[in-house]
């Protein structure tokens, strides 16, 4: 056995020890620990037991063809010289991008900081208050800066987030029926080709025109306008927004928020809703992303505004308490009558835009925006003394030229000759958009570039001032007054607060985190060194693709991995979390269907078991939702799939089926099942959520699937920073391939494709480097010996809870997959304590708890993942028998039903050292249950949430500091 | 045991009719059973006056903190009065929901259709009382 894993079949070179090294720190079980467990499942050897639970007709028999392992020293030498070859030059191009300073400050202590980026969606807001915070800041801070009320804790980019804001349109004003939506051709390029897909999938009409020849009628849901508009033009669109509303429509307003800490915030003048890019406020360009998306809205429109919202509430005993509200709006609750298929949110990007806020406060941001206007009103100056033709006479930082072709072509290589990139708008436009890093410097360049293409001599800069802004336009309110942006300033100030947010919260810095259905497993240092490298952070999303070089390889050698390790044909990075690639996937089937003449084929069969983004994700593609039972086993129920695939045969599109099962099981009949939907003329969407239990052991394009997602922030490491970034790329058989995303600004060459789904061309670029790395550090073996760890550490959780809590569902030989569903509704009978108490009661053993209530209300979902080590699964353990034997107390009436150490769990600081203890049990044993709580663990930072109070009265700006104050 | 008073009527989607005041109206709310499965009501969305519904349309939402749930017009007709209180008080549903947890009051298109819905023994067999 141990012998196995130790590789004992690689030679020994130096660079084959250092292989075994890099998996070997991955995966957490030693060679010895992995014999313990095997044996204490009755094993004779791992593979016994995998054979045991991966059904033998869907098992690949040859290693997977990927490059042997190397080296960590190795992989960041190779990614090196890929972010080298990427030349990063000057971009003043724009369009939601813009060059700006991540403060050192955040970059180390956030960006670079696994107490930040190893942290899950905050689900236990007793142990993720620091977080929850840090996201209450940034609502506080766009809610302030828009003027609109209502702001969530951020989507994955604009143009989605605009989607959203077109979706939410329809819901408030409830036209169905012959829709159209209006959008401004002033808006960005990729922002309107991501609405005219989103909007074709759902049958809603799409007009793009000027805003002042709008037409508004009953039939209208409402209308995007972009302030500043994409050539970098301000103007008023208060008198649009009149017209809307009095048709009954919405008006959404793309918009940037270092602009409006100058300029009349849309919530002054008429937006129902505001969203944009945070990029600018200290997040890296990478490329396209990650980055945090806002979006705000009106506070009648709170149930429908899509994604995670923080809300303040309070704790059992009365004191300021964060959590995330109004849950029931999500996918997760709603299912298909969701306001959205989101999941994700970007909430690592978002703290970094909310501590960018923090760490300048208003009068730095205004500060930064000024310098930024009076960049570009020198600029126009310039541009006026050199007879150009500038398109906009109000702006706030960027400015178009309107020229001949020739000229326009002069200037683009005048630029480029001083290593700048320009935005070509057409063929005769140019826009140059300045930023907070636009120098004196990169001015005189600008200029000379802009002379050289006019013949002429630059002229002199020295005494230019200039505010392009019109009266009318200028921001009169003030924002960002709350303490929380005043009292940082000093380092020292601003170091502490950081940390203090940090060790409120448990991450994978402190314990595991066992959720299921998530994957926390290691995310290694080495795979996160390049993310904050200027050659993977410096690009622009749309420079010119040769200045890409390295990442282009990059991309071209991924999406080869993945596409070997999912046994497909072809790859698209665009999807930038996993529901994304649920819908991208979708609109992939459907045009295949139409291109073939099809178009009727819109029924999507969906069993009952699944995640709850696959119905929100099918209604947003347009398709109508088959739910197909599951058996007593959790399985799907193959006779009424039998059924309804003959039922629906006509209209038959597509199945999504997880694999394993949301019940973590690998089903046994899963060749069938696809070879059912296919004989029935659907296509297969294999949910890749759990694709971690299958690396290297089979493979969804062998077994039938057609599109599969792949959640990189899952299987292949990008950490969960807090509830995002992810990156939910798909992979799709040969046939299927021509249908792939494409992109508007950046033709990817896809003939038939299905349309745009995210805003920059390959997703989130700048943290693709980490699964690039996972992959090449483990090799095939490597990649293949996780998965089976995996399996065995969920396999041997599930052993050693024997007897204590009941395992709900397993396949065959009583085996379960990658993760096991925890039944703990049989002790509700008996002692009246609920999945969430023991849940709580982790929290005092210094564990992050399972996933509760999902699939199955009542349990908790345990996935260990491959990367802790046995100790910690014993450990883990050890504390739910612990728990087991607290509710046994309570059973036999030794413990008060009301009042004991799991009911009120978990215990605070403050309450066990508090001078009055009235609970009929021991501090201690509430506080330090077990040993190794003793040595260290995270106190949760308040007691228990009171829930109902917060989605009752839904908070979600900074609560005054003084309600911070213990009662 | 879950309070199913004696004089109303009831669908299997668990909402209760009672009669109103005036004549061919009636109030709709849901079951003292509902409230106690779906736990603290946090909101209650109700459609506006004026609504025409057939009968098992949606006619509102309601929502727990963790469970959502639709509101199905037991019977066809107009929505004539909606409970505004629920607006900023909606665990009234959780406290009296054949009182002032009522929801909407709806002028009936054909009082006939009343004799279709559950009555109390009905009900209390459906939910397993």
């Amino acid at each position: 056995m141990a012998q196995k894993l130790n590789h004992a079949h690689d030679s020994s070179t130096t660079a084959r020890d250092a292989v075994a090294c890099f998996a070997d720190r991955h995966i957490g079980p030693r060679p010895d620990d992995i014999a313990t467990m095997v044996d204490a499942m009755g094993y004779d050897s791992l593979d016994a037991l995998i054979d045991a639970v991966v059904p033998d007709d869907i098992r690949l028999r040859a290693p997977l063809d990927l490059p042997a392992a190397a080296s960590e020293a190795e992989v960041l030498d190779r990614l090196r010289s890929l972010a080298g070859r990427n030349q990063v030059f000057r971009s003043f191009i724009g369009m939601g991008y813009s060059n700006c300073v991540t403060p050192t400050i955040i970059q180390r202590n956030v960006l670079e900081n696994p107490g930040w980026y190893t942290a899950y969606t905050p689900y236990q807001p007793e142990i993720a208050q620091g977080r929850l915070e840090a996201l209450l800041n940034f609502q506080t801070m766009v809610s302030d800066i828009t003027e609109l009320p209502v702001a969530n804790a951020s989507l994955l980019d604009e143009a989605t987030a605009a989607a959203e804001a077109m979706a939410m349109s329809a819901t408030v004003t409830k036209r169905h029926d012959g829709a159209r939506f209006l959008i401004d051709a002033a808006c960005h390029p990729q922002t309107i080709a991501v609405l005219e897909t989103r909007a074709a999938a759902r049958g809603i009409g799409i007009e793009v025109g000027s805003p002042d020849q709008f037409t508004f009628d009953q039939t209208v849901i409402g209308a995007l306008l972009q302030y500043p508009d994409t050539y970098g033009h301000v103007r008023d669109l208060h008198e649009v927004c009149e017209r809307a509303h009095e048709a009954g429509a919405l008006v959404t307003v793309a918009t940037d928020l270092l602009a409006l800490t100058l300029l009349a915030p849309p919530g002054a003048w008429g937006a129902d809703i505001a969203v944009g890019n945070s990029q600018r406020f200290g997040v890296p360009l990478g490329y396209g992303g990650p980055h945090a998306a806002f979006f705000a809205t009106r506070d009648e429109y709170k149930r429908q505004i899509p994604g995670r919202i923080i809300g303040v509430s309070r704790d059992v005993d009365g004191r300021v308490a964060l959590r995330m509200a109004l849950q029931t709006r999500e996918q997760h609750i709603r299912r298909d009558k969701a306001t959205s298929n989101i999941c994700t949110a970007q909430v690592l990007l978002a703290v970094i835009a909310g501590m960018y806020g923090v760490y300048h406060g208003p009068n730095g941001l205004r500060r930064i925006a000024r310098r930024a206007h009076r960049q570009a009103a020198r600029l126009a100056e310039a541009l006026r003394q050199l007879a150009y033709a500038q398109v906009n006479d109000a702006y706030f930082d960027t400015l178009t030229v309107e020229t001949t072709r020739e000229r326009a072509d002069r200037i683009m290589e005048e630029a480029r000759s001083r290593r700048i990139n320009l935005r070509r708008a057409s063929e005769t436009r140019v826009s140059i958009a300045l930023d907070e890093t636009a120098g004196d410097d990169d001015l005189s360049d600008l200029v000379a570039a802009l002379a050289a293409a006019a013949d002429a001599t630059p002229p002199d800069l020295a005494a230019i001032e200039g505010d392009a802004i019109p009266t009318t336009l200028r921001r009169a309110s003030s924002f960002l007054e709350h303490p929380v942006f005043h009292t940082y300033r000093a380092e020292t100030e601003m170091l502490r607060y950081l940390k203090r947010l940090e060790n409120r919260d448990l991450s994978l810095t402190a314990a595991m985190i066992p959720l299921g259905s998530c994957t926390l497993k290691l995310n290694a240092t080495t795979e996160m060194m390049p993310i904050s490298w200027s050659g993977f952070g410096g690009l622009h999303p749309f420079v010119p693709r040769e200045q890409a070089g390295g990442y282009t390889e990059l991309f071209e050698t991924l999406e080869r991995w993945l596409a070997e390790i999912t046994g497909m044909h072809a790859v698209s990075l665009q999807p930038n979390a996993g529901a994304q690639g649920e819908f991208a996937g979708l609109l992939v089937i459907r045009a295949y269907h139409r291109s073939r003449g099809e178009t009727h084929r819109t029924t999507c069969l969906i069993p009952k078991s699944a995640h709850g983004t696959n119905p929100a994700s099918a209604v947003m593609a347009g398709m109508d939702v088959v739910v197909v039972g599951t058996d007593e086993q959790g399985n799907i129920d193959l006779a009424d799939l039998e059924t309804k695939a003959e039922q629906y045969k006509g209209t038959l599109g597509a199945i999504m089926v997880t694999y394993p099962s949301t019940h973590g099981v690998f089903e046994g009949k899963i060749k069938t099942l696809c070879d059912l939907v296919h004989a029935a003329g659907g296509q297969v969407y294999l949910d890749g959520a759990n694709l971690n239990a299958q690396v290297g052991l089979c493979r969804p394009g062998d077994f039938g699937a057609d599109v599969c997602h792949v959640n990189l922030h899952k299987t292949f490491c990008i950490p969960h920073g807090g509830g995002g970034p992810g990156m939910g790329p798909i992979a799709v058989a040969e046939h299927l391939a021509p249908f792939l995303p494409d992109h508007t600004v950046v033709p990817l060459g896809h003939a038939q494709s299905c349309g745009t789904v995210s805003a920059a061309p390959w997703g989130s670029p700048s943290i693709l480097p980490i699964s690039w790395a996972y992959i090449a550090m483990m090799g095939a073996d490597g990649l293949t010996n996780a998965t089976k760890v995996a399996i065995l550490s969920a396999n041997y959780v599930m052993k050693r809870l024997e007897g204590h809590f009941d395992l709900l569902y397993s396949g065959a030989h009583g085996l379960v997959g990658h993760e096991g569903i925890l039944d703990t509704r049989p002790v509700k009978r008996t002692s009246g304590v609920e999945v969430e108490d023991i849940a709580k009661r982790l929290i005092d053993y210094g564990f992050h708890p399972p996933t509760i209530s999902f699939p199955v209300p009542g349990t908790m979902m345990v996935e260990p993942t491959e990367s802790e080590s046995k100790e910690e699964l014993d450990r883990f353990c050890d504390a739910l028998i612990a728990i087991r034997a607290e509710i046994a107390e309570i059973e036999a009436g030794t413990a008060d039903r009301d009042s004991n150490v799991v009911s009120r769990a978990p215990h605070t600081l403050q309450q066990v050292i508090a001078d009055a203890w009235d609970r009929p049990y021991d501090r201690e044993r509430a506080a330090f249950p077990s040993d190794a709580t003793r040595v260290g663990k995270v106190w949760p930072a308040v007691g228990r949430l009171d829930n109902v109070w917060g989605d009752r009265n839904l908070v979600s700006s900074c609560p005054p500091i003084k309600s911070y104050a213990t009662r | 045991m879950s309070d199913i008073p004696s004089d109303l009527r009831y669908t299997e989607e668990h909402e209760y009719v009672k009669t109103g005041d005036e004549p061919g109206t009636v109030i709709v709310g849901i079951t003292d059973y509902a409230q106690g499965e779906l736990g603290d009501i946090v909101y209650v969305d109700l459609p506006d006056v004026g609504t025409s519904l057939s009968r098992m349309d949606v006619f509102g939402t309601i929502e727990a903190v963790k469970a959502v749930s639709e509101l199905f017009s037991p019977l066809a007709g107009e929505v004539v009065e909606i409970n505004d209180a629920l607006e900023n008080d909606p665990a009234l549903v959780n406290k009296d929901p054949y009182g002032d947890g009522w929801m909407i009051k709806m002028q009936l298109r054909s009082a006939g259709e009343l004799n279709e819905l559950l009555a109390s023994t009905d009900y209390a067999q459906h939910v397993g009382e």
